[in-house]
């Protein structure tokens, strides 16, 4: 394994701020918050025809770049920068990377190719109402009338779900219980009986929604996997997700602390800038130990996603506890260094700091993560 | 999680590991895993000659050029190397101060005549250095040095005292910071001056520290001599060339280092099963959270030695702040994790456990070689580019 980015990959990463500057812009944030749908048409329209992002990791034969999870690193980290509202991360990190580990030949070349294009959203629907990040979790049910199969319950904190053209609904046969008896089905948004609606959030720059499944009929080709075996499925496509998340989460944090520095130097108080002032400027140098370590802890987890390293458990766990501690330490920071104004509506700071919570609670809390690295050290 | 090597530098590790194996299973196999950090002032005479050993294979100062006396080995052999030795459990190396810190300044700073006479026992492993910077006055604030070198009927004449001076009492030689030039501005009127440590002149008395021995001392110089052209880089400029030391830090060191913490890691985990204390959700919470730091230190470590080009990364920079906070949680884990057996030691006068060594000695982790607080200005300033605080 190499411990650094290539030269493609820098590139790669230089030509996404340059893009996301213009088109994931303050204003064109703060734009797309105020809107039902959360993001900007026109911006995803290029990023994913004209700049093919959409692309990036899905195969060549497919429709898609073939390239690796690590490519896909230093676009997270761009993205994060400035907050992207996209169906970006759902699409490819959640729906894409499901269909790519589960899907068969079949399911694979009805979907993937309309999602390299930029063409087709998709999400995973795993949560509900309960609050659990495990197996248990899954209490929507699914049991089969004849060739069709019937899914009842209601999934909840579903990303973009009130947007996405393809839900994967983690669901479980009637009477299972933990990780046995959970199966993944592919549920077209239109589907009779499924109804997606917003839940609005906190955190304005990232689409929450909840899905209630009313005695929705699937083919038993709606079948993602084999069934029965939806929860490892579903473990290893949200091991990528939480990859890809703390990547984004790095990128992020890192703006904090540029923002931080920015504001330091200039700002004025006793005559003199108050990045001069230790209480300040030890901030700042603590932030940036974090982030440079959190950077290894994402790099890491991508570069053994990239070699096709099938238990990423403890290396997404340890990059998503790490990251997530990282990015909210450096959002709650930069408000305190910005002072009054960084409590502001109108100052960006609290949009990172809004996104911060949102992430760190998306996929298992901190705690959880150290929870299973700490099974992982049999413990 | 391992270094990309190539073919050379693959054998090149075959090599330091079958020649360490081999001495530390056979004639030096008593000196394995003594004189770390905390039991650095014992088994020092057989120490000097496990130097001189190495010196002779080849293995002191591998990432000299080999005009020098080295073997021009690149940051990465270097790196195995290390490793290699702490995976051997090498023992603590005395001659480490003239091998990284004085050696490499030569090089940089020093007269021809100053490298023909100095480096070539530094590699032999036949003197020993000490770094004389710190006095009471002068801690993090070092530019204050106070004890003063004048010339005397063509010899360097120094007063004054040093304090916390690793080694200093089994060293060969000091490299003092002297104040040359009292009326120049604080800066400007250093001179980094070659000094040996055994004549009149000089006084040693060790300090006993927390954990119970003896590593460092005080040094009072009074009427010491060195000879007039023992001044590095000129007199009145040492200030430029202590500072030119510190960076010749580029993190060879930190592949073995880890190692270390990782043995320690392992043996938390085992008080922690033993103790029952792996089973508490908290102590699960703080186990996991310094597995996650270790590894990171190391991704940290394996970024540092694949960047090119002459500048200190940033994962560089972060290196020392990072991985002594780290360890002093560790200790601070340990105790935590043994409950009230902590307290018992090896026994009297005052033998402590390898652990309650390791918690004491972790203190002093966040304070040598740039305070956790220098740390963060040298991060703040050299890494961020905010300003300095005004002086």
């Amino acid at each position: 394994m190499e411990f650094s980015f290539s030269e493609a990959q820098d590139e790669l990463r230089r030509a996404a701020r340059r893009f996301l500057e213009v088109a994931s812009s303050e204003e064109r944030v703060r734009a797309a918050m105020e809107t039902e749908r959360g993001y900007d048409r026109g911006a995803w329209t290029q990023l994913s025809e004209e700049l093919a992002w959409t692309a990036l990791t899905i195969p060549e034969e497919l429709g898609g770049l073939g390239m690796s999870y690590l490519d896909l690193h230093p676009l997270m980290e761009e993205m994060g920068r400035v907050l992207l509202c996209a169906p970006y991360f759902s699409t490819i990190c959640l729906g894409a990377n499901a269909l790519m580990l589960g899907g068969s030949t079949e399911q694979q070349e009805r979907h993937l190719p309309g999602i390299a294009a930029g063409e087709l959203t998709a999400t995973l629907a795993y949560s509900e109402r309960n609050n659990r990040t495990d197996a248990d979790g899954v209490e929507t049910s699914y049991s089969w009338v004849g060739t069709e199969c019937v899914l009842s319950g209601q999934k909840y904190y579903v990303l973009d779900g009130h947007t996405a053209d393809l839900l994967i609904v983690a669901a479980r046969a009637k009477g299972s219980s933990g990780t046995e008896g959970v199966s993944l089905f592919l549920v077209p948004r239109d589907a009779a009986g499924m109804n997606c609606s917003w839940l609005p959030s906190m955190d304005q720059t990232r689409r929450l929604a909840s899905v209630n499944l009313d005695g929705v009929r699937v083919s038993s080709d709606a079948l993602l996997g084999k069934e029965g075996s939806g929860w490892d499925l579903c473990e290893r496509t949200l091991d990528l997700a939480r990859i890809a998340l703390a990547a984004e989460q790095v990128g992020a944090a890192e703006m904090c602390l540029d923002m931080s520095v920015e504001y330091a130097k200039v700002r004025k108080q006793f005559g003199r800038p108050i990045g001069s002032f230790q209480a300040i400027k030890h901030k700042c140098a603590d932030m940036l130990t974090m982030i440079e370590s959190a950077r290894s802890a994402a790099f890491y987890a991508s570069a053994l996603a990239a070699q096709g390293e099938e238990d990423l458990s403890e290396a997404a766990s340890s990059a998503k506890a790490f990251c997530s501690d990282t990015f909210f330490h450096c959002a709650a920071e930069n408000i305190q260094i910005h002072g009054g104004i960084g409590f502001t509506w109108e100052h960006p700071a609290h949009l990172y700091f809004k996104r911060a919570k949102a992430s760190e609670v998306l996929f298992g809390a901190p705690s959880f993560h150290r929870e299973r690295v700490a099974q992982r050290l049999e413990l | 999680m391992e270094l990309q090597l190539s073919q050379e530098e693959e054998s090149f590790r075959q090599e330091a590991r079958a020649w360490l194996q081999e001495q530390l299973n056979g004639p030096f196999k008593d000196l394995r895993g003594r004189g770390a950090s905390g039991d650095q002032d014992t088994y020092v005479e057989e120490r000097i000659a496990w130097g001189k050993v190495m010196g002779a294979a080849g293995w002191n100062c591998i990432g000299w050029p080999k005009a020098f006396g080295g073997r021009g080995c690149t940051i990465k052999e270097e790196a195995v190397f290390n490793e290699e030795y702490v995976r051997a459990n090498g023992p603590g190396n005395v001659g480490h101060i003239g091998e990284t810190l004085l050696g490499p300044t030569l090089i940089h700073f020093g007269t021809q005549a100053q490298r023909e006479r100095f480096l070539p026992p530094i590699v032999s492993g036949d003197e020993i250095w000490c770094q004389g910077y710190s006095e009471p006055g002068a801690g993090s604030d070092l530019a204050n040095v106070q004890t003063k070198a004048t010339l005397v009927g063509g010899e360097w004449v120094i007063e004054g005292q040093k304090i916390w001076t690793s080694g200093a009492q089994y060293s060969d030689w000091c490299f003092v910071l002297c104040r040359t030039d009292s009326d120049a501005p604080k800066h400007r009127g250093i001179s980094y001056i070659l000094v040996p440590m055994k004549q009149d002149g000089i006084d040693v008395r060790p300090i006993k520290q927390m954990g119970g021995s003896a590593e460092f001392a005080e040094v009072f110089f009074d009427g010491a001599k060195a000879a007039s052209d023992h001044v590095v880089g000129g007199v009145n400029n040492g200030w430029k060339v202590a500072m030119g030391t510190l960076a010749f830090e580029r993190g060879a060191s930190t592949l073995g280092q880890q190692y270390l913490f990782q043995k320690e890691f392992e043996q938390i985990v085992e008080v922690a099963k033993r103790t029952g204390a792996s089973k508490d959700p908290i102590f699960r919470q703080r186990i996991a959270a310094a597995w996650i730091g270790l590894k990171n230190m190391r991704v940290n470590a394996l970024r540092t030695l694949e960047h090119e080009g002459a500048d200190l990364s940033r994962e560089a920079l972060i290196s020392k702040l990072y991985w002594s906070n780290w360890h002093r949680d560790l200790g601070k884990l340990a105790m935590d994790l043994l409950g009230p057996e902590a307290e018992l030691i090896e026994g009297p006068p005052y033998e402590l456990t390898a652990l309650q060594k390791w918690y004491l000695f972790s203190r002093a982790d966040t304070i040598y070689a740039g305070s956790n607080q220098i740390q963060r200005n040298i991060i703040g300033e050299r890494g961020l580019g905010l300003p300095k605080e005004p002086r």
